[in-house]
């Protein structure tokens, strides 16, 4: 699904990811965790073809093919979506126009003709109650005033409508309260299917234990430098990062 | 000859074809004085130092079309707001077309200036409200001066008008280039609602110069809610001169939509002559092309307990032009005034051009008055937001200028108005993003 090879980016000259590696297959859950600072975010937004940063070596393919000069809608239209950590605020727009274009636009540049109006408003109920949306919310501008839960709550309402190969959830879990965590994390596992792909981006295992990683992977300075089953998440949230850290280093 | 002076030399020949007998001509008279005085504003005046004339004035133009010009309805049809039920009062090349209007004069006058200037029926309303507060700067004096048609709407003591009033003017190209001079005058009277959209069109690429004012009195307790619609072709330029004047307790409202057009000038001014009364300007401008538009906004508060809202928003792209002069005045009686006025501005590219010039001068001490300009480009952040969804660079573009408009949009109260107003900036920005905001 996602093979990343010896990544290497940069933002504004300074150099972000070091030599990144992974190999995600259809069907697996992983979870990338790392301090602050290690390079997580930028990873996710590399992936989604964010042009502040520039690949200066290596590559990003998607089912075998190479997604590096490839902007960013052209990289949604292929399967990729990023729930941002800091989903922006777009007053004027609703949730439900938003939705609408982003699913027309990437049907049209699918050559698919536009959604049929009540099978979009069939989809959007349907996907709304997976994540306990209210209709009102519906008709509200995307992400102005919704409190952090919500903007989370809505981006995952977004990769739900979507429908993603791969999902990229940055840092999904901050700012949620455990309620909303519980509802985030159930969305997500029912959506997941052995043909899509997961990628958890987060600080705390809290997530984890609601969206269970196949693998888990230790993003520091730039690179990863441990890998391993869930296990590894527990270690890390009893341990902290020093003694990998260290380890690193050795 | 210079335009100047073969307007004062075509008084007389104008003279020959109204009444000269009637009162309102000794206001012409001295207009044309004014006029004769004022001349053509040039950029040495501050309110024009953005907004140059010069070019425009070099045309021949035609003072007095020569031939009665005519159109069948459905040649004009899209320029209508043809959705809904409404009185009309249409003018081809400054004439009267009775064929595409609608007028009335039962329980309220839809009808034309030539003639509430000429019977005796509208002589007080005439006496009262003619040429009152237009103010006398060159071009209302010459729009004055030569003063003969245009629509007059009057509106009496408790009338809610149901359907709206359209004003159109056309111009047909049928003169090589011609010079417009509309004259409206519209009074409101108490608790009397009424809704108006006003729209100049030039059907060729013969050049057309308009030069309008109008006159709108609201009295106690009326609502005038106005929508201009500007998207006019290359050729056509606009001078619009509106002057409204309140009295306590009502609502006048006006919306203008600047979407095309060579020069468009909008000096719009509200005079309070009441109090716990409130006026409302706001405005879309979407140019590019070398366009260029001018919002000249005064809102005058001379008396307590008032309020004023302007908001503004401008798009400019490919070398246009936008000017934004937003005067705010509050004399020492006006206490207790709350004064708004918003206006951002977005520059596509770096060809464009924004003046923005917001000016508050108050002399009361108990008021809020606030102001705010902005002046950016499109949110990185947020256009790589939608693209991550999905959404194409130029419709990512357009949903954000149309999210940027749209609060403006939000307070038009006709459906079809801001339908229609959807389309065009739709047509605009060259997308269709398959719904209406």
């Amino acid at each position: 699904m996602l093979k990343i090879e010896n990544l290497h980016a940069n933002v504004e000259g300074k150099e972000i990811l070091k030599g990144i590696n992974l190999d995600v297959k259809p069907g697996e859950v992983h979870a990338i965790m790392g301090p602050n600072g290690s390079g997580k975010s930028t990873l996710a937004s590399v992936i989604a073809g964010n042009e502040d940063f520039e690949i200066t070596e290596g590559s990003v393919l998607l089912e075998g093919e190479e997604l590096n000069e490839l902007a960013p809608e052209e990289r949604a239209h292929k399967g990729v979506f990023l729930s941002f950590q800091y989903p922006v605020e777009i007053p004027g727009v609703t949730v439900t126009n938003f939705l609408k274009t982003a699913i027309n636009e990437t049907r049209k540049a699918k050559g698919l003709e536009e959604m049929p109006a009540n099978e979009m408003l069939k989809k959007i109920r349907e996907k709304s109650e997976l994540l306990e949306i209210d209709r009102k919310f519906l008709s509200r501008s995307l992400n102005e005033g919704f409190s952090g839960g919500e903007k989370k709550r809505n981006e995952i309402f977004q990769m739900a409508m979507l429908e993603p190969k791969l999902a990229i959830l940055d840092e999904t879990d901050s700012g949620l309260d455990i309620d909303a965590l519980k509802i985030v994390a159930n969305g997500v596992n029912r959506l997941k299917n052995d043909e899509n792909a997961v990628v958890v981006i987060t600080h705390y295992q809290r997530l984890l234990d609601y969206i269970v990683p196949d693998f888990v992977h230790v993003l520091l300075n730039g690179k990863i430098v441990k890998s391993g089953g869930k296990e590894l998440a527990l270690e890390l949230e009893e341990k902290g990062y020093d003694w990998i850290k260290q380890e690193a280093t050795v | 000859m210079e335009l100047k002076d073969k307007l004062v030399s075509s008084f007389m020949a104008f003279e020959d074809t109204v009444d000269v007998n009637l009162p309102v001509h000794e206001v012409r008279s001295k207009a044309i004085k004014d006029f004769e005085n004022l001349g053509f504003p040039s950029k040495k005046l501050e309110s024009w130092k953005y907004t140059s004339l010069s070019k425009l004035l070099k045309s021949d133009y035609s003072v007095f079309p020569k031939n009665e010009s005519s159109l069948e309805f459905k040649e004009v049809k899209k320029y209508f707001i043809h959705e809904i039920d409404s009185y009309k009062i249409v003018f081809i090349d400054g004439i009267y077309s009775s064929h595409l209007s609608e007028t009335s004069h039962e329980g309220l006058d839809v009808c034309l200036m030539s003639a509430a200037l000429s019977k005796p029926k509208y002589k007080i309303i005439i006496d009262n409200y003619f040429n009152k507060i237009a103010k006398t700067d060159g071009l209302t004096a010459l729009n004055t001066a030569f003063s003969r048609e245009g629509a007059f709407i009057n509106i009496p003591r408790g009338k809610v008008v149901e359907k709206p009033i359209q004003i159109l003017h056309f111009s047909t190209g049928n003169e090589s280039s011609l010079l417009l001079q509309p004259r409206n005058l519209i009074v409101v009277g108490e608790n009397a609602h009424v809704q108006i959209i006003e729209r100049h069109q030039s059907l060729t690429d013969n050049p057309v110069l308009t030069n309008s004012v109008t006159e709108i009195f609201a009295n106690k307790r009326a609502i005038v809610d106005y929508y201009k619609i500007q998207n006019d072709r290359q050729s056509a330029s606009l001078i619009d001169n509106t002057f409204i004047s309140q009295q306590q307790n009502s609502h006048a409202l006006v919306h203008t939509f600047s979407l095309g057009g060579n020069v468009t000038r909008n000096n719009l001014q509200f005079f309070h002559k009441g109090e716990y009364l409130d006026s409302t300007l706001k405005g879309v401008t979407i140019i590019g092309d070398k366009q260029h538009v001018d919002h000249s906004t005064l809102v005058h508060h001379a008396t307590p307990n008032c309020e004023s809202h302007q908001d503004y928003k401008g798009i400019y792209a490919d070398r246009s032009t936008g000017v934004f002069n937003g005067q705010i005045i509050v004399e020492k009686e006006a206490q207790k005034t709350n004064g708004f006025q918003q206006n951002n501005n977005i520059l596509i590219d770096d060809t464009a051009t924004i003046n923005a010039k917001p000016q508050l001068e108050i002399f009361a001490d108990d008021v809020k008055c606030s102001h705010g300009c902005t002046i950016g480009q499109l949110d990185d952040e947020a256009m790589f937001y939608l693209k991550s969804r999905g959404i194409p660079e130029k419709e990512a573009r357009a949903l954000l200028m149309y999210a940027f408009a749209n609060n403006v949009l939000e307070s038009v109260k006709i459906p079809e108005v801001k339908q229609r107003i959807n389309k065009l900036i739709a047509m605009k920005l060259g997308v269709n993003l398959g719904f209406d905001l």
